[in-house]
């Protein structure tokens, strides 16, 4: 039995998808904002940051990987997942090293703009400050893993989307990072300034050489309200 | 009644963050109005006279005698807020953290590209303060009450932040007014 649209519902409110999609594909549609970050269109769901969370019939999962299922019913925008959430982005926060006045992605930047809608003011775990690489040879693109948070964005992009695999993850646990072909340089790649995976860095690691800082505080992407790249109608 | 004390202190910071409370501009006279500062670089008061209702920290701990400043605060004040990057992340100053702090007292002070040092002295003098190992935020010395985030926090959020406080209203800052930079 194959329907043509399944419906389930968000906090109390009825949605409507279609089959196939995600409870995020859904939500999105029907202008109902979930919290995310690794996620980006056209890409895979990875569901790596987590902060997509929701609790779907009780169980929380992140929506970004859920199949809509007819009669769901899903949770999302309750004190209980936003801590949760919270928790998420604080972990990313003291795990790498985000010192964000000295950042050019700052202002722009989707882990900051998630910070600033779930209200973070601080983080509540100890920050790690590992020792990390950066790597500045190529002529026009800086890499800087010390901001790094493993969303997957440019691994999926450069083999998908751009067809050159630069990037790859190595390790596993909290040894697992970023890397590109052992002893290479970044300007030892293929990458070029017009791939696709340039753009698709959510932080400041994979950053544009010569634009940083063009934009006047108070006038950058999430510098006046929450998520203005998905405006929700309340 | 005598009104409420104010006390601030500049740790491992720029003084930028105290650049942003002067910046509250003619507002300053209203803060009058409401606190006395007690020990404070505003009015160079060195030690505390009084017990504090509030202490506004600047910077994050770098040396030991940030740590005994920042201890003294919590003891001299009931609530401390941690005021800026720096005090908050560590921020500027903790980007020395994932390099051992004999290499960076090598880099600053035998074998960095204009350093004159003949005699390859490492400052000693016990008037000098030691470099900690690390440079901490201040909630991981001692406990902090509230968070005013910014690289400086805005005028306005300091301002905003220390009225609701003295008037015992709810400190629920505007999203523009929470920044990280
Ligand atoms: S990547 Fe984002 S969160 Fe990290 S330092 Fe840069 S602006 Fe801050
Ligand atoms: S470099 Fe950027 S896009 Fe790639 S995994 Fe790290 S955070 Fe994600």
């Amino acid at each position: 039995m194959s329907k043509d649209k399944i419906t389930f519902t968000i906090d109390g409110c009825e949605v409507t998808a279609q089959p196939g999609q995600t409870v995020m594909q859904a939500a999105d549609a029907a202008n109902i904002r979930i919290p995310q970050l690794c996620y980006l269109e056209g890409l895979t769901p990875h569901g790596s940051c987590r902060v997509c969370i929701v609790k779907a019939n009780g169980r929380l999962d992140t929506s970004c990987t859920l199949p809509a299922v007819e009669g769901m019913v899903v949770e999302n925008n309750t004190e209980e997942i936003n801590e949760y959430r919270r928790d998420l982005v604080d972990m990313l926060f003291v795990e790498g090293n985000h010192i964000c006045p000295s950042c050019e992605k700052s202002g722009d930047c989707e882990l900051q703009g998630v910070a600033y809608e779930l209200g973070i003011t601080a983080p509540k775990y100890p920050y790690q400050f590992p020792r990390r690489e950066t790597d500045a040879s190529h002529p026009d693109i800086f890499l800087d893993l010390n901001r790094c948070i493993l969303c997957a964005r440019c691994v999926q992009t450069s083999r998908d989307l751009d067809g050159k695999t630069v990037f790859e993850f190595v390790g596993r646990g909290p040894d697992k990072k970023l890397a590109i072909r052992p002893g290479a340089r970044l300007a030892d790649t293929e990458l070029d300034i017009t791939d696709q995976v340039v753009g698709s860095c959510p932080v400041g690691t994979i950053l544009k050489k010569r634009v940083g800082f063009a934009v006047p505080v108070g006038e950058r992407t999430y510098d006046k309200e929450p998520h203005p790249e998905q405006p929700v109608s309340e | 009644m005598d009104k409420p004390k104010l006390a601030t202190c500049s740790l491992a910071g720029c003084f930028g963050c105290h650049m942003s409370i002067l910046d509250i501009d003619e507002r300053i006279l209203d803060l009058v109005d409401l606190v006395d500062f007690d020990k404070s670089p505003i009015n160079d008061k060195k030690a505390f006279t009084d017990r504090c209702l509030v202490g506004l920290l600047e910077g994050g701990c770098s040396t030991e005698e940030n740590v005994h400043v920042l201890e003294s605060f919590r003891n001299s004040c009931d609530i401390l807020i941690s005021v800026g990057a720096c005090a908050i992340t560590g921020g500027i100053p903790a980007m020395r953290n994932n390099i051992p702090l004999t290499e960076c007292l090598s880099e600053a002070y035998l074998d960095g590209p204009t350093v004159y040092n003949p005699g390859r002295v490492l400052p000693s003098d016990p008037e000098i303060p030691l470099c900690l190992n690390n440079v901490y935020p201040c909630h991981e010395v001692v406990k902090i009450d509230y968070f005013l985030p910014g690289c400086p926090p805005s005028a306005d959020t300091i301002w905003e932040g220390l009225v609701a406080l003295l008037s015992g209203k709810p400190l629920d800052l505007p999203y523009q007014l929470v920044k990280y930079d």
